[in-house]
């Protein structure tokens, strides 16, 4: 009972030490609608996000202000108009590695992945699932995905007048590189 | 034994339970503060007819028709004033995050025009904060309507007025914003030796949004000359109205007692009077375009 009992502590301790923490302030999140009268991009270079191989969690927040456009009237139309950036400044997705259920940090290469947590957008909070990959080498870990989101689901509202010009659903591309590993801190 | 064992158990999931949290709150650790800078204070460079903080972004290309019909007074017969149109078109354009400049023609007494505005304060939150933007504005304008005397010795010159205006303006909540703009217009020629070459003044505009694409504006300048001093009835310019927002375009609907609609014509020249119903209906419509598209800092794909 008491070799238990160690084993129990020595796993709690695990998941509570930062030693398979990864983070990062400089991650890609960008955005792509389509349709045949307007294409809208916008990129943020400033994601800040946190890995950590131990518990699978990974965790991303957003700050909607760093997303910028190539049209800077479209920027403004976005935090005022669609995003309310004033009032909801971030956006968050909490969530965990699926698949594989244990990724070895020591193995370079690529795997695929499969993600799914909580998006919160505008205070709303939805399920995410999505697949991606993950590429280790030896300066960090890059976390890599596609999926969409529909912005209805996430109380914007969409105007008729540019109804034709923003597509439904939008493309979001994620490109996270890890490279700052949090040191044990316990 | 057996219940210490389960309490480590419970305790190690509730340590889990709360990992993604803690995960959360490393990223919120040592977050460096940003400056949010303000943005949208107004919907368009004008607040009415005058100009508001806001400035064309860089690259950015704005393409504007102004139009003030007659007097809303002049009856069925002149259509309420529909019949009449005064045009001011003109071209704007934002070179950087700081300096835009624009060229015009208005048909009141056939006058060109140009403009610079520099963006000298940004009102923002975060790691710097101000309460207020500033701008300034310089313009000059051309009369070239034929000179009501021409046996006398006309000069080029006469035909030339300046403004200096400088304009500080708050965005109060996402609904309100408010500005003052002390403005100072000097006339090179005036009517009679008993009208003043300089005028002071100072303008107040604000608007209130209704919803999130319309917004109804309204703008004054109290001419701080005394109105004597005019060899013609001259009133303060007020301006109401509202703006629409849709896409590319701002549509700014306005009733205004002056006819025109640069800063020479409408400070010291509005010979209208709200009160006697002189009210000119007119619109501005802006158009951008974009010229230069910004480029995303180290995009990394």
């Amino acid at each position: 009972m008491t070799r238990y009992l160690i084993f129990s502590i020595l796993l709690s301790c695990t998941i509570t030490s930062n030693a398979q923490k990864y983070m990062t302030r400089n991650g890609y999140i960008g955005f792509y609608s389509h349709t045949p009268l307007e294409d809208i991009k916008a990129d943020n270079n400033q994601v800040a996000a946190a890995l950590d191989l131990a518990t699978n969690e990974i965790v991303f927040q957003v700050n909607i202000r760093s997303f910028h456009f190539e049209r800077s009237l479209m920027e403004e139309h976005f935090n005022e108009n669609y995003m309310e950036s004033e009032k909801f400044p971030k956006a968050t997705f909490k969530g965990k590695v699926t698949d594989p259920v244990k990724i070895d940090p020591t193995k370079k290469g690529s795997i695929d992945v499969t993600v799914s947590g909580d998006m919160t957008i505008k205070d709303v909070t939805k399920p995410v699932t999505a697949k991606g990959t993950m590429e280790i080498t030896d300066d960090g870990i890059t976390a890599s995905s596609k999926f969409n989101i529909t912005p209805e689901d996430y109380n914007i509202t969409i105007p008729g007048v540019v109804r034709e010009k923003i597509a439904k659903s939008f493309e979001v591309t994620v490109s996270i590189k890890f490279t700052t590993q949090l040191k044990n801190s316990k | 034994m057996k219940n210490l064992f389960a309490a480590v158990i419970l305790a190690s999931l509730g340590l889990s339970a709360a990992a993604q949290d803690d995960l959360l709150n490393i990223l919120k650790e040592d977050e460096k503060q940003e400056t949010n800078y303000t943005t949208a204070t107004f919907k368009s460079t004008r607040i009415m007819n005058g100009h508001s903080i806001e400035r064309m972004p860089g690259g950015q290309l704005d393409f504007r028709i102004s139009h003030r019909f007659g007097r809303l007074n002049s009856g069925a017969y002149e259509f309420f004033g529909l019949d009449q149109s005064n045009i001011h078109f003109s071209l704007e354009y934002g070179f950087n995050k700081w300096f835009m400049a624009g060229i015009g023609r208005g048909s009141y007494e056939k006058t060109f025009d140009a403009f610079g505005k520099f963006s000298i304060l940004r009102q923002s939150t975060g790691a710097v904060s101000m309460p207020v933007s500033v701008s300034a504005v310089t313009s000059v304008a051309l009369k070239t309507v034929k000179f009501p005397d021409p046996s006398r010795t006309n000069y080029f010159s006469s035909r030339l007025s300046y403004t200096a205006q400088i304009l500080v303006g708050r965005k109060f909540s996402q609904a309100i914003s408010f500005q003052l703009t002390p403005s100072y217009v000097h006339r090179n020629l005036v009517a009679t030796a008993l009208d003043p070459n300089d005028i002071y003044s100072l303008g107040a505009g604000g608007r209130i949004k209704l919803t999130k694409r319309i917004s109804f504006n309204g703008e004054y300048y109290y001419m701080i000359n005394p109105k004597s001093d005019f060899s013609q009835k001259i009133y303060d310019p007020l301006a109401l109205g509202f703006d629409i927002e849709t896409g590319g375009h701002v549509f700014q609907l306005i009733f205004t007692n002056s006819l025109g609609m640069i800063e020479k014509a409408f400070i010291g020249e509005t010979t209208g009077s709200w009160r006697k119903g002189d009210v000119h209906f007119g619109f501005n419509i802006s158009r951008v375009f974009t010229v230069k598209k910004n480029i995303p800092d180290n995009r990394n794909q």
